[in-house]
């Protein structure tokens, strides 16, 4: 098996220690994660090629501050339009238009909210790129590449745990896992 | 766990698993394109360069050479131009309304629908940047931004600013949003090639999913922004419609000055929007061999889509009838009778045949799961939406208040060239898509295919 072909992310001298539990199904998985954790090991993360529900609950997730984050930029991108266009029209230059009003609110909604939309959409999507260390450049920390195809991967920090790394094998298998590889970074 | 009604289709056929959704899928990108891809492509290109000639002699002498004249301002353009931002509008509501109302159906046809819209949306933005005359400053004025002369800010009060600001962002949030479903199946493709040991396309397909790890915390903040990037485009894909439709709708024009506008152009915008996303579905489904992805049942669903979107439309087209006659404004029902009876009667009725009659065939089950059947209706209506624009635009304007100063449309080369200019970009756009992108939303198909595929009939 080839090695990915970009080291830049992988940190050489840290030299961590991982033991990988490795799932063919999801509903295996999502009991696996709960017995693993029943046992008091921590684990690192959980490698999906698809999204598995409850999967972020079974690992004990918070839920995220996305949401949070894309109303802020949601209402910002709503001050911000209604100011310009009150501003710009209203004050700075009015303009006569078949003796309407210089600033009125009805026709400024569709801009508005077309600008609140873009401002919320663009904000979150930046907003998950960094929070989730996600870049164009930079290789990802690979446990194991069939994690995208039809494996979910399950990664223990040997460091994180008391257990050894034969306890922990056992434990994984025990848990489902079809098999349990060493994986060294 | 995945819970799925016995009363439903199974949605994947074939007892795939979830290792043969990525190799089914990779295949397209990682092999050579077909013969027929590159027939497809080559008569694509063709097209672009033959429209790139008109467009180019458009922009050298000006909108003159346009067959418009004083009474007909507005026709091939604005039609052209309408009937592509409907055709985007199948895209949006099949990624986001779909999923909003939770409907697994959409998973293997969204991403597909999707690049559509994007493609679409370029199409149309191409005719008003044209209309614009001085395509170097016309999108620059057309913004608010200080200028030389006061500074001299744009009108928020005009539905075509309202439109500039929609369909930008319509375009820019559907682009997100359609790259962020891409993200992680990029990867797969990234993983492939490595474990294939071709480097230069693992650092591409790398670059482009964003080094995507399939963590859990990913996969739920990507869930959350998938949730909400669908919320926002449902009221947008809305309002770009309805914002289009004022651009008539709040004139004084006979015939364009109705309330019903908004709801009846978004019925419309879905209605052939999906009639687009079968046609280019039934092809990319034989070409790739998705007929296991893209089932006889999705199909179906579709074609429920447009009965009822369809029947939205014909009943508009009643309704304002009606309206013309029981509002007793003369020149409002003058406009109404001379669309059905005057000089353009045969677009009015092609239009009418199109929408009205053809959708009503799929009522009948051997019909709505006919793929032929599917494919030629399919086509009727994109032509028959294409006839409601014209319609609408043309026939109201070529006689107004002033019977001298009536008139007829004529469209010239560069018309009919610019048209083409649009489906040549919009095909080279989706067969380049199709063959370097998944065409199939490989982690989406993945999460249901336990559920779908165990089920027996």
């Amino acid at each position: 098996m080839l090695r990915p072909p970009l080291k830049r992310n992988i940190n050489m001298d840290s030299n961590k220690h991982f033991i990988c539990g490795v799932y063919d199904d999801e509903d295996v998985l999502l009991s696996a994660v709960e017995k693993v954790r029943d046992k008091g090991v921590r684990i690192q993360e959980v490698y999906s090629p698809f999204p598995v529900h409850g999967l972020d609950e079974a690992l004990g997730y918070r839920r995220t501050r996305l949401p949070i984050a894309a109303f802020m930029f949601g209402i910002t991108g709503t001050i911000l339009a209604l100011f310009t266009q009150t501003w710009m029209l209203g004050y700075d230059w009015p303009m006569d238009i078949g003796g309407k009003n210089y600033a009125s609110l009805p026709p400024f909604i569709p801009v508005t909210f077309e600008f609140t939309v873009l401002l919320s959409a663009f904000g979150m999507v930046g907003t998950f790129f960094i929070v989730s260390n996600m870049k164009p450049y930079g290789w990802p920390r690979t446990f194991d590449l069939r994690s995208t195809d039809d494996k979910h991967i399950m990664a223990i920090d040997l460091a994180d745990n008391k257990l050894s790394k034969d306890e922990l094998g056992r434990i994984l298998k025990d848990s489902g896992a079809t098999e349990v590889n060493d994986k060294n970074f | 766990m995945q819970v799925t009604s016995s009363i439903r289709e199974t949605l994947v056929t074939g007892g795939k698993t979830v290792r043969d959704v990525s190799e089914d899928i990779s295949k397209q990108v990682e092999g050579k394109p077909s013969n027929l891809w590159w027939m497809a492509f080559g008569i694509s290109v063709v097209l672009l360069l033959y429209g790139a000639y008109c467009f180019w002699i458009l922009l050298w002498n000006g909108v003159g050479v346009w067959g418009l004249n004083k009474t007909v301002g507005w026709a091939w353009d604005i039609t052209n131009f309408v009937w592509w931002v409907g055709i985007g509008h199948a895209g949006t509501l099949i990624s986001a309304i779909l999923l909003l109302f939770r409907q697994r159906w959409r998973m293997s046809i969204n991403r597909a629908a999707e690049a559509m819209t994007i493609f679409a949306v370029i199409c149309a933005a191409s005719f008003p940047l044209a209309h614009m005359g001085r395509l170097w400053i016309g999108p620059v004025w057309s913004l608010p931004l200080p200028n030389a002369f006061g500074s001299l800010w744009v009108n928020f009060n005009s539905p075509l600013l309202w439109d500039v600001f929609a369909i930008s962002t319509y375009f820019s949030v559907s682009l997100v949003f359609w790259y962020m479903g891409l993200v992680p199946d990029f990867a797969v493709i990234r993983d492939r090639a490595v474990r294939m040991g071709n480097n230069t396309r693992a650092l591409i397909y790398n670059a482009l999913s964003f080094g995507w790890s399939g963590g859990a915390k990913t996969w739920m903040r990507y869930e959350s922004v998938a949730l909400i990037l669908a919320g926002l485009s449902t009221p947008l894909v809305l309002s770009v419609h309805t914002i289009v439709s004022m651009d008539f709708a709040t004139s004084v024009i006979p015939g364009w000055h109705t309330t019903i506008f908004p709801p009846y152009f978004v019925a419309g915008a879905i209605f052939s929007g999906f009639a687009m996303v079968l046609t280019l579905l039934l092809v990319t489904r034989k070409v790739f061999h998705l007929e296991d992805y893209i089932t006889i049942y999705h199909v179906e669903l579709m074609n429920i889509i447009i009965i009822v979107t369809g029947s939205i439309v014909g009943i508009a087209y009643i309704t304002e009838f009606f309206i013309a006659w029981y509002g007793q404004v003369p020149a409002e029902q003058y406009a109404f009778i001379n669309r059905a009876t005057g000089p353009y009667w045969w677009a009015y009725w092609s239009m009418m045949t199109c929408n009205v009659i053809s959708p009503q065939l799929f009522w009948f089950k051997k019909i709505r799961t006919n793929l032929v059947a599917t494919f030629i209706i399919s086509i009727i209506v994109n032509i028959g939406m294409w006839f409601e624009r014209f319609v609408i635009i043309v026939t109201s304007l070529h006689r107004d208040y002033v019977p001298s100063s009536w008139s007829m449309f004529h469209p010239t080369m560069y018309d009919i060239g610019q048209y083409l200019f649009t489906f040549g970009l919009f095909f080279s756009a989706f067969l380049l898509f199709a063959k370097f992108f998944p065409v199939i939303n490989m982690a989406e198909v993945k999460s249901i295919v336990k559920a779908t595929s165990e089920k027996k009939h």
